[in-house]
């Protein structure tokens, strides 16, 4: 897959772009703050239906407008198809595919595929918990749009059940609440139902991705038996998920199953949810281990070790997707002055091969030469070829 | 045209519309209240706003009056909660229908919906909204003694659940199908949810079509 052209406007810094782009590297260079970023991201965007960078569309908009938009041109195998999309925060985004009707931005997803590789990669490794789960989440959703509507229908579920915890916890000494069991009862089917969906969906997701990583890891750091790398699951409600759920060579996740693991847990943990005012179990507070050796990559694995296993679940996620769906877009934002020689040396080998891949440097240093494909030169708000 | 210009036009002239343009006084202020109406955008707004003040005075007038009845309070039917000019709403006064079967919706407009199918000839139970804690609704805010009251007196033997295909809706019907199983001979049922008639199957959404599935019938 590739984008043919992108045109953006008023999206974050940039008026308007209108860039035409073929397979192979592209490299955009200009020094910090001229926006070279933003051009990946509007392409990340069109993917996933968010940022890597900002959680609200807000900030996406050019200052003083009231929307951005973004059209893309894409052409898989020797399909061509036109996807836009309109962001305007504080109303509803909406997207065309092929100049028909607007639709729901969700119906785009999965028309462009993207990894991107980007300085912020560094907190799946060192950050929390949940920096985790939206990788995994993202590149569910991704894989599978459908997940789109699961992921949101829990969260949904998810904030009805806190708000019912908050309001009965503070009934407690007072009136009780005659209605508070019963329709706690159908919160937790409601949060089951969903949860189980994308539990089983991140359980299969992770027993795939889990040797890509491994094996991707070793090809950055080489082989070190004492120092593996191993991607593992794991779930706030523990030892409950079923045995060879989320293992590599293990057993498809049923949903119908872990919506009863669910059940269970939920009614174990309403006591204690309803003392503190939220839920404590629940796909929302699992945690994706990142094991090196023994010892869990945050906290004890060096800055370069780190770097490396981030590294290796972006190119695991690459290789994951490109054996279902052919190569997706690779997006690499300044990483490259991130890394050090041979880290870099990989992933160049690994980008060189990609059917497009956009590239962003402050300097014409910082791109490896595998990459020197096309050049724009991004300064004074124009993006020029050169 | 600059470029810029250029892409915009070509967006305004597709089909999402542009902004609102700015008028003096009350007319802004007539435009600005019907903006606020659900569904209706800034031009549209406009659009009845222009319609209004160019229409006859009598016109007018007539839409002031039934405004002006609203605000002084509308009546709910005292038995199933529906919008009602009387005590009792006309679906509840006639004797036609038949009382053994009980529709239950959220809304009134749900009523509306099920009564333009002239499938069914039961009557109906409007619970004013749905499960939503995130805005205070609990069962107690919805009239579910009522429904109670009325299953345990009138002849119902079915209820049939017609709450919305969201996240709330389900939850309301989940509710309800607990509340309700203990009474003996009751038989509860759900609308079914799955493929819109005239539809072709591969543009269905992939919960839909899962709905669908999980929903199939022998035929």
């Amino acid at each position: 897959m590739y984008l043919r052209r992108l045109q953006v406007t008023d999206f974050r810094s940039w008026p308007h772009v209108d860039l035409d782009l073929g397979t192979g590297p592209t490299v955009f260079v200009g020094q910090n703050g001229r926006g070279k970023t933003n051009l990946l991201e509007a392409v990340g965007y069109l993917a996933m239906l968010g940022s890597h960078r900002v959680a609200s569309d807000a900030p996406l908009v050019r200052h003083d407008c009231e929307r951005a938009l973004l059209r893309a041109a894409v052409v898989n195998g020797d399909r061509e198809m036109t996807v836009e999309l309109e962001i305007s925060p504080g109303k509803t985004n909406r997207a065309r595919v092929n100049r028909g009707q607007p639709t729901r931005p969700r119906d785009i997803l999965g028309i462009v595929r993207t990894v991107l590789f980007a300085p912020e990669d560094l907190s799946l490794v060192k950050g929390d918990p949940s920096e985790r789960r939206r990788f995994l989440d993202d590149l569910l959703v991704q894989r599978a749009p459908r997940f789109a509507g699961v992921r949101s229908d829990y969260e949904k579920a998810l904030r009805q059940r806190n708000a019912l915890l908050k309001t009965s916890g503070k009934r407690k000494g007072g009136r009780e609440d005659p209605y508070a069991e019963s329709t706690l009862d159908v919160w937790d089917t409601q949060l089951a139902e969903a949860g189980a969906q994308l539990l089983a969906g991140r359980l299969d997701l992770v027993a795939e991705l889990a040797p890509h990583a491994t094996a991707a890891y070793e090809g950055i750091a080489g082989q070190n038996p004492d120092r593996q790398a191993h991607v593992v699951y794991r779930s706030s409600i523990g030892d409950a998920i079923p045995d060879g759920y989320g293992t590599p060579g293990g057993k498809q996740a049923e949903p119908d199953t872990l919506t009863e693991v669910l059940l269970d847990a939920l009614r174990e943990s309403r006591h204690a949810d309803l003392e503190r005012g939220v839920s404590l179990v629940g796909p929302h507070r699992d945690e994706l281990a990142l094991n090196l050796g023994d010892a869990p990559a945050r906290g004890y694995a060096s800055h370069g070790e780190s770097w490396s296993f981030a590294l290796a679940l972006r190119l695991g996620s690459y290789e994951l997707l490109r054996a279902e769906w052919g190569d997706p877009v690779l997006l690499l934002d300044d990483v490259f002055a991130e890394l050090d020689q041979r880290r870099r040396a990989r992933l160049a080998e690994v980008a060189v091969n990609a059917e497009q891949v956009l590239v962003t440097a402050a300097v014409d240093e910082d791109v490896p030469d595998e990459l020197s494909g096309v050049r724009y030169r991004v300064a004074d708000g124009e993006v020029s070829r050169e | 045209m600059p470029a810029v210009l250029a892409a915009r036009a070509d967006w305004a002239a597709s089909a999402f519309p542009a902004g609102c343009e700015l008028f003096e006084g009350v007319v802004q202020d007539l435009i600005d209240e019907l903006g606020r109406l659900p569904g209706v955008g800034p031009k549209s707004a406009q659009r009845i706003a222009f319609h209004l003040i160019s229409s006859e005075p009598a016109d007018i007038k007539r839409l002031v009056d039934v405004l002006g009845k609203v605000t002084e309070g509308v009546r709910f039917c005292e038995l199933c909660g529906n919008v009602s000019e009387q005590q009792q709403c006309r679906i509840c006064r006639d004797t036609r229908r038949d009382g053994a079967m009980l529709c239950v919706v959220e809304e009134p407009k749900d009523v509306l919906a099920i009564e333009r199918t002239r499938e069914f000839k039961g009557r109906y139970h409007v619970l004013g909204g749905a499960l939503d804690p995130l805005s205070g609704v609990g069962p107690d805010q919805l009239r579910m003694r009522e429904l109670l009251a009325r299953i345990s007196s009138d002849e119902v033997t079915e209820v049939i659940i017609a709450t919305d295909p969201n996240t709330e809706g389900e939850a309301t019907a989940t509710y309800l199908v607990r509340m309700l199983r203990d009474f003996p001979g009751l038989n509860v049922t759900r609308l079914a949810s799955g493929l819109p008639m005239g539809g072709d199957l591969e543009f269905a959404d992939e919960l839909t079509l899962g709905r669908a599935f999980s929903g199939r019938r022998s035929l």
